[in-house]
């Protein structure tokens, strides 16, 4: 038994209207691995937000090496051994990586030193990082080293990871764990966020899981199966969704061979993309975040504009029409960021609903908006796709980020499209709703439809398509049948491990 | 210690509370700027917030004017608040006010001095014409270049004071007059001329015009799917190309419209209240507006009252000068109060004060 690092002991924390921790209580040992595990809602976030300082709670207590520990800001839990990897990277494109890494820090030392430390850091734990290099070159990856550096630099004694893998290859994930395990070895508690239970189970000594701001239960995760584990994690039994086998049918989406320029300076342009999609097929798409997903998602989507034959859409060229002439021929889009791109925050789900539908659903006629119409539908798709909401006049940013995804995704779905492109469909949603959406998108492929998944989450597009390819810099590989893909042939397909690894023309 | 914090949502109730506290605010200023200039502030504020409209003496003169006044700020200020909500910042109604002042006129001097029914309706066209024109300026350099409207259409304002100076000056003065600048009195030309409806009322086709475009920018606003792309583009410019919002196009509506708004009040000032082209001819009323929009809260129906507030001001800053020999420019500062007050206001909408102790515990 370690001794004791963290412990916890009822923390509670109330927000109007739920209850986001109620009496938390569990230890943390020295240089144990543990993991948090639990549904989004769950209260994982608010946890380690009270272990880092960023929010005070309501009751209980914590202490840090027998002594209390109540840090009041993070500037406080980082001084007293306390340093976390957010999901969402605080860092600046413009600045390069050892400004960004000084931006962090209580007392940064002068540049030049700095850079050297991070060299002798990033190099003792495996983490290669060139302290020059602009932060809006590097990758997914390479932005998750700068944050971890950042952390290390400041010789923490709990490290708080949240997701941490989500943006990886799975061989920059093989990276990322021998760097923990080491960290761990000399000693460095490390609290390790995470739905993907696999990954807990292969890297964790102690899981504890949260379900409804309540602990259920702290185990072992080496001696649970995945399955009872996200039984214990969603209290229900899972059932994965159903594949009817399908015939293939006509080709209904066709890229060839398009090139096209970013409308996003940081963005990645696409390049001699070719696709071909047919009826009732299910492509997924992998690829490491920022290898040019958006920029195909707004090409096919018609936000952003292509020469008019190097996209067809059933056999007619359609590159030259945008979002609405698109969608009057039967194809949809639901992009990756659902607030400010797939729904208005400040709108409420009514007038979001609307957005996208207005045609389809013939909710104004003569631009003279139906809104008892509009507000009907809102209504279906509340109800057919299970969005916890009061009403369809809450506005979306109201909503967690799991609900939107559902009215999002669903507002799409209900168009009944020809083509549906969607980008990490099922991304932080929970497992139930994560079901429902894939379910939802196998059966509108069932009914004929073509399916385009753009995803990082490699469990995902292997459970639900039919056919396979990755993004890697703006190219698209050659499309591969999904069944027999291993996940290795797939993390090569992606690029395999950056600097690390050269893997071109993985795929040929 | 204050500290800031951000509020999740803006808070309504100041939304709805911060109009009426700027205006309770520059009335004190206001009345505290009076008193160190010598005057009796309680007597200048009645005068110009009251008596207006509730003097005897006054009344009868004022009260017509409130509407010929407010008419033409909240006709540009309708239009202003459509731009404004899709973050399109025309800055330039002045000018554009001006141009269909002009245009206006133009025609109406062409034809004068013929009888006819048709020669209002065509002034009618030909000012909205003119505003929208010069709005097209601004509009086309910026889906174009990319330019910045908002310094476009502001220096385009003053380009409009020159030509109407030149116009006075030249083209359009009145030849029976040697050696006076300005136009013929299109009062006194009865196809041109804009008269009260209904006498002693103030109320002219401006007024009228004002009123349709309130309610046209209201079902607008709230019906029709132009309303609607116009708030998405606003407030979130992603979720708007993704829901075929053309960027380009919408800087083109929302331009032309602002613009043709002011371009029709220009053209009914000239052809009534105002009476002919003279080089001082630009009271202010297009940057008044913009005041109107923002007090209003971007809401027809707000700048309705606030359009009618403003309007006071100006028949109140009149009776000042008359009565009190308060100076002409104490009516700018009070209009510039009224935005630095409500501006300073809002910012409770969006954050909450919070007085702590030193340091957080």
């Amino acid at each position: 038994m370690r001794a004791p690092l963290l412990r916890l002991e009822g923390l509670t924390k109330a927000y109007p209207g739920v209850i986001a921790n109620d009496d938390v209580s569990f230890e943390i040992g020295e240089g144990q691995m543990h993991a948090l595990l639990g549904e989004n809602g769950a209260g994982k976030s608010t946890l380690v937000k009270m272990i880092y300082g960023l929010v005070k709670p309501d009751k209980g207590q914590m202490t840090l090496r027998g002594e209390p520990f109540a840090p009041t800001q993070p500037s406080d839990a980082r001084r007293k051994g306390v340093a976390m990897v957010f999901q969402h990277f605080s860092l600046f494109d413009a600045l390069d990586v050892a400004e960004n890494v000084a931006l962090g820090m209580e007392n940064p030392p002068p540049l030049r030193d700095l850079a050297r430390r991070i060299c002798d850091v990033s190099e003792e734990y495996g983490l290669p990082l060139d302290p020059a290099r602009w932060v809006g070159e590097l990758s997914a990856g390479e932005r998750q080293r700068v944050e971890i550096v950042r952390c290390l630099l400041q010789d923490p004694k709990l490290l708080i990871m949240d997701e941490p893998t989500s943006v990886l290859t799975p061989q920059e994930v093989d990276i990322l764990f021998l760097t923990l395990r080491k960290l761990s070895a000399e000693g460095t508690a490390i609290l390790y966020i995470s739905h993907k239970l696999e990954e807990i189970r292969a890297l964790c000594d102690e899981a504890t899981i949260l379900r409804g701001g309540r602990k259920i239960a702290t185990c072992d995760p080496r001696e649970n199966s995945a399955r009872d584990l996200a039984e214990l994690m969603v209290g229900q039994i899972l059932t994965p969704p159903e594949r009817p086998a399908r015939p293939k049918g006509d080709i209904v989406l066709e890229v060839d061979n398009l090139s096209l320029a970013s409308n996003n300076p940081f963005g990645t342009s696409l390049k001699n993309v070719s696709l071909t999609l047919r009826k009732g097929e299910v492509l997924g798409i992998a690829g490491v975040a920022g290898n040019g997903q958006d920029e195909l998602l707004v090409m096919l989507s018609g936000e952003l504009l292509a020469p008019s034959a190097q996209v067809k859409l059933k056999g007619k060229p359609v590159g030259h029409l945008g979002p609405n002439g698109r969608r009057a021929q039967g194809l949809v889009a639901a992009p990756e960021e659902r607030l400010g791109h797939a729904a208005a925050p400040d709108m409420s789900l009514t007038e979001n609903a609307l957005l996208s539908a207005s045609r389809r659903k013939g909710l104004a006629t003569q631009g003279f908006i139906n809104w008892p119409k509009t507000e009907t539908f809102a209504r279906d798709i509340i109800a057919r796709f299970d969005v916890r909401t009061p009403g369809p006049h809450i506005l979306a940013r109201a909503l967690s980020g799991g609900n939107l995804q559902k009215f999002v995704i669903g507002r799409e779905i209900e168009l009944d499209p020809d083509v549906i492109i969607v980008n990490q469909p099922t991304w932080g949603v929970d497992a139930a709703a994560a079901a429902t959406i894939r379910q939802a998108l196998l059966d509108l492929a069932g009914k004929g439809a073509g399916v385009l998944v753009i995803s990082q989450d490699l469990d995902e597009l292997l459970e639900i398509s039919d056919s396979f390819a990755a993004l890697n810099e703006g190219r698209l590989t050659d499309i591969r049948p999904a069944k027999g893909l291993s996940v290795e042939d797939i993390g090569l397909m992606m690029g395999g491990a950056g600097d690390m690894h050269v893997a071109h023309e993985a795929s040929a | 210690m204050i500290r800031l914090e951000k509020r999740k949502e803006p808070s309504k109730f100041w939304r709805i509370a911060n109009p009426f506290l700027a205006v309770a605010l520059t009335m004190l200023a206001g009345a505290a700027m009076f008193a160190m200039l010598g005057k009796d502030p309680v007597v200048a504020i009645r005068l110009i917030f009251f008596d207006p409209i509730f003097s005897e003496t006054f009344g009868s003169y004022s009260r017509p004017q409130l509407l010929t006044k407010s008419a033409p700020l909240i006709l540009i200020a309708v239009g202003l608040a459509i731009g404004f909500k899709a973050n399109i910042w025309n800055i330039g109604a002045e000018g554009q006010y001006i141009m269909g002042a002009l245009f206006g006129a133009g025609v109406a001097l062409a034809f004068f001095p013929a009888p006819g029914w048709y020669i209002f309706p065509l002034m009618v066209l030909a000012g909205a014409f003119g505003g929208f024109l010069w709005a097209m300026i601004p509009a086309i350099l910026k889906t174009r270049f990319n330019t910045n409207e908002i310094l476009v259409s502001l220096l385009l304002v003053y380009v409009a004071e020159r030509i109407l100076a030149a116009m006075a000056l030249g083209l359009m003065r009145n030849p029976d007059i040697a050696g006076f600048p300005g136009s013929r009195d299109l009062r006194r030309y009865e196809a041109a001329h804009n008269a009260e409806l209904f006498a002693n009322t103030g109320i002219h086709w401006g007024v009228v015009a004002a009123l349709i475009a309130v309610i046209f920018a209201y079902v607008m606003m709230t019906r029709h799917m132009l309303g609607f792309h116009v708030k998405l583009a606003g407030q979130a410019p992603r979720a708007a190309r993704f829901a075929g919002v053309a960027p380009a196009r919408l800087v083109i509506v929302c331009l032309g419209i602002s613009g043709a708004l002011a371009g029709l009040a220009g053209m009914f000032e000239v052809s009534g209240p105002g009476g002919q082209v003279r080089i001082e001819f630009a009271a202010g009323y297009g940057f008044t507006a913009i005041i109107v929009a923002f007090l209003g809260r971007l809401n027809p129906i707000g700048i309705v009252l606030a359009g009618l507030l403003l309007g006071l001001t100006y028949i109140g800053g009149e009776l000042g000068q008359m009565m009190l020999q308060l100076p002409g420019a104490a009516i700018q500062v009070f209009q510039g109060m009224l935005l630095f007050f409500l501006l300073a206001l809002d910012f409770q909408t969006n954050y909450r004060m919070r007085l702590t102790r030193g340091v957080r515990t």
